[in-house]
């Protein structure tokens, strides 16, 4: 594939990922904070979220397997979950933390547990998107091309 | 600072040469675009001012973020995990030791975070006679009236909501980090 095609693909997919809901304007505020100084912005800060996220989903899965829960364990992990993803435009992601939090009001156990179930979904289907957002980046910029915003 | 500016013009009236130039031209476009910032702040920032900003928040993706955020905005960033390392750095910690404490412009912080909210760590600063005109921000993702309310009330200076953006940046720098001698 040419350059050309590349950067025409990486737009396409880009924007579904935004009709989606996958993304929303917060990852575009990211791409705008990444310049000449920190040319990896966008991946580092991607990377943390990632490493973060699935930290919090086994802390979640370990706080919800437990004979007596302690909601507002679970309510703070989910907390940080629904603030990184909303910091990174992470939307789905985000909103399956809403829904999470309210169970967790409630204490509502399989409420809660189908949110973990959900949220371990949308956030699967968000890294591999990404990775693969950033893959054909690096494909466009090793063949010497720059990315197209 | 004004009487540091009118030195400068008075200098540079007399003078050749590009520098000089770009300097007024600079000082020029940036009297156009400013938005409450006074020039004497303007011809700080451009002769390498930089406020030093304290940032208090729990989530590490946030922090980065707003280390960012304030970098762009040409501001030295510290950032703390917590309010009593936030404490502990700018002096008022149980275990600061003598003289370590650090002078900073502005300190913006989270509202929920472990242990110590943002609002407590608010408190604490406006209690501090050393601490207490150092303008305090808190952000939250959550939008809470009676939250911001209290906040305002006891001192802090905004409240903004999560996630942050450039021009919200931008506007804490032109309204709170006035330049100091």
């Amino acid at each position: 594939m040419d350059l050309v095609q590349l950067q025409r693909q990486l737009v396409e997919y880009r924007t579904s990922l935004y009709h989606e809901g996958f993304l929303d304007e917060q990852f575009t505020q990211l791409q705008e904070l990444q310049d000449e100084n920190n040319p990896d912005f966008v991946v580092e800060v991607v990377s943390l979220f990632f490493e973060d996220s699935e930290r919090l989903l086994n802390e979640l899965t370990k706080a919800l397997e437990q004979q007596s829960i302690d909601f507002k364990r679970v309510d703070a992990h989910v907390h940080q979950l629904k603030g990184s993803s909303s910091s990174i435009g992470a939307q789905r992601v985000q909103k399956v933390c809403i829904a999470f939090r309210n169970y967790c009001e409630e204490q509502n156990v399989e409420g809660c547990l189908k949110c973990l179930q959900q949220v371990r979904h949308e956030y699967s289907l968000v890294k591999t998107k990404l990775e693969s957002m950033f893959q054909l980046e690096q494909q466009i910029l090793s063949a010497g091309g720059s990315i197209p915003m | 600072m004004t009487d540091t500016f009118e030195e400068k013009r008075k200098d540079s009236v007399g003078r050749e040469g590009t520098t000089i130039g770009l300097f007024f031209i600079r000082l020029l476009l940036n009297m156009g675009g400013g938005c409450g910032g006074d020039s004497s702040e303007e011809v700080a920032v451009d002769l390498g001012y930089e406020p030093h900003v304290l940032a208090v928040d729990d989530n590490l993706i946030d922090r980065k973020l707003v280390e960012k955020l304030l970098k762009n905005s040409s501001c030295k960033v510290t950032t703390a995990e917590n309010a009593l390392r936030a404490l502990d750095y700018l002096g008022l910690g149980n275990d600061t030791p003598e003289g370590t404490a650090s002078k900073v412009n502005l300190i913006i912080t989270d509202y929920c975070m472990p242990g110590m909210t943002g609002y407590e760590l608010l408190k604490k600063i406006k209690e501090s006679s050393v601490l207490k005109e150092v303008p305090v921000v808190i952000m939250s993702s959550e939008n809470i009236p009676t939250r911001i309310n209290e906040c305002l009330e006891e001192g802090a200076k905004m409240f903004m909501l999560k996630p942050l953006k450039q021009s919200d940046v931008k506007q804490l720098k032109w309204n709170f980090m006035k330049c100091r001698d």
